[in-house]
């Protein structure tokens, strides 16, 4: 039987994730940027389950359940903001909202 | 069988190149569900069933749905129909559906072929509660309530204000 690379995976992994970092950098769009949060939220639960494998206990997977859980609420949250947002700004550029007022 | 992983990890990059480089929220979530989908190949692969299982179910399920039905929300009123017409064209369709069969051809081979498609060893979902409720007892509690808190924050965001700032007015 054919063993994994698991050096391989955990490099897709971290391709993932600079994918993501450069799509909430580059892009300013704010549901861009929360799209680009899950693909590095993602990326970090691949690592998680690659490493659970590894020495093949379920610890792995049940920290990919807590990062799924975050991430859930992490969205609900998200798309309320932008929702408040879009009605406050008439707009999803999140340039407009650069400047504080406090 | 590392041919499957280096095709499902050639999908999720690209998917996920796409998906950063769109300039529609629609199409980018299309590609994103096909990264989503590519990703749960691999973790079939490394013998995590159940957590393959949850990405298709909850990212690529729920989280998805709740992103595209705020995207078609965002755009209320009669030019949104047509707005949506174009967006969904069926040319739209051609790369993340090729992606998808790509993924599917490779589902129905580890099927068909005889051999266990696993290169590690497999951790079942009945592990993965054990030790879920046992010694992560405490983490299951912390996430249930990280939960409630989301669906409080999201509710009170969520409302429609009938003021920006109903606050700052001066009483009369």
């Amino acid at each position: 039987m054919i063993t994994l690379p698991l050096s391989q995976v955990l490099i897709l992994a971290a391709a993932l994730f600079v994918l993501g970092l450069a799509g909430i950098l580059v892009r300013r769009n704010i549901i861009f940027m929360l799209i680009s949060i899950e693909i590095m939220l993602n990326a970090a639960g691949l690592a998680f389950i690659t490493a659970g494998a590894r020495w093949q206990n379920a610890d792995g997977q049940i920290m990919f359940l807590f990062v799924l859980a975050m991430a859930a609420a992490e969205v609900s949250v998200g798309l309320a903001l932008i929702i408040q947002f879009y009605h406050r700004f008439k707009t999803l550029d999140a340039d407009a909202a650069g400047r504080m007022r406090g | 069988m590392n041919a499957v992983f280096y095709i499902s990890a050639a999908v999720a990059v690209f998917a996920t190149l796409m998906v950063i480089t769109r300039l529609n929220a629609v199409h980018a979530l299309l590609y994103l569900i096909v990264s989503l989908l590519s990703m749960a190949v691999i973790f079939f692969l490394l013998g995590a069933t159940f957590a393959a299982a949850l990405e298709v179910i909850i990212y690529a399920g729920a989280i998805m749905v709740l992103f595209v039905f705020l995207v078609m929300m965002l755009n209320l009123g009669t030019p949104a129909m047509a707005q949506e017409k174009r967006w969904l064209q069926p040319r739209m369709w051609r790369g993340p559906s090729l992606l998808a069969a790509i993924l599917l051809a490779e589902l129905v081979y580890m099927a068909l072929c005889g051999r266990r498609p696993f290169t590690a060893a497999v951790v079942g979902p009945k592990e993965v509660g054990i030790t879920l409720f046992g010694p992560y007892l405490l983490g299951v509690e912390l996430a249930s309530l990280l939960l409630l808190a989301g669906l409080v924050g999201a509710y009170h965001l969520g409302r429609r204000r009938p003021q920006p700032s109903p606050l700052r007015e001066e009483p009369r």
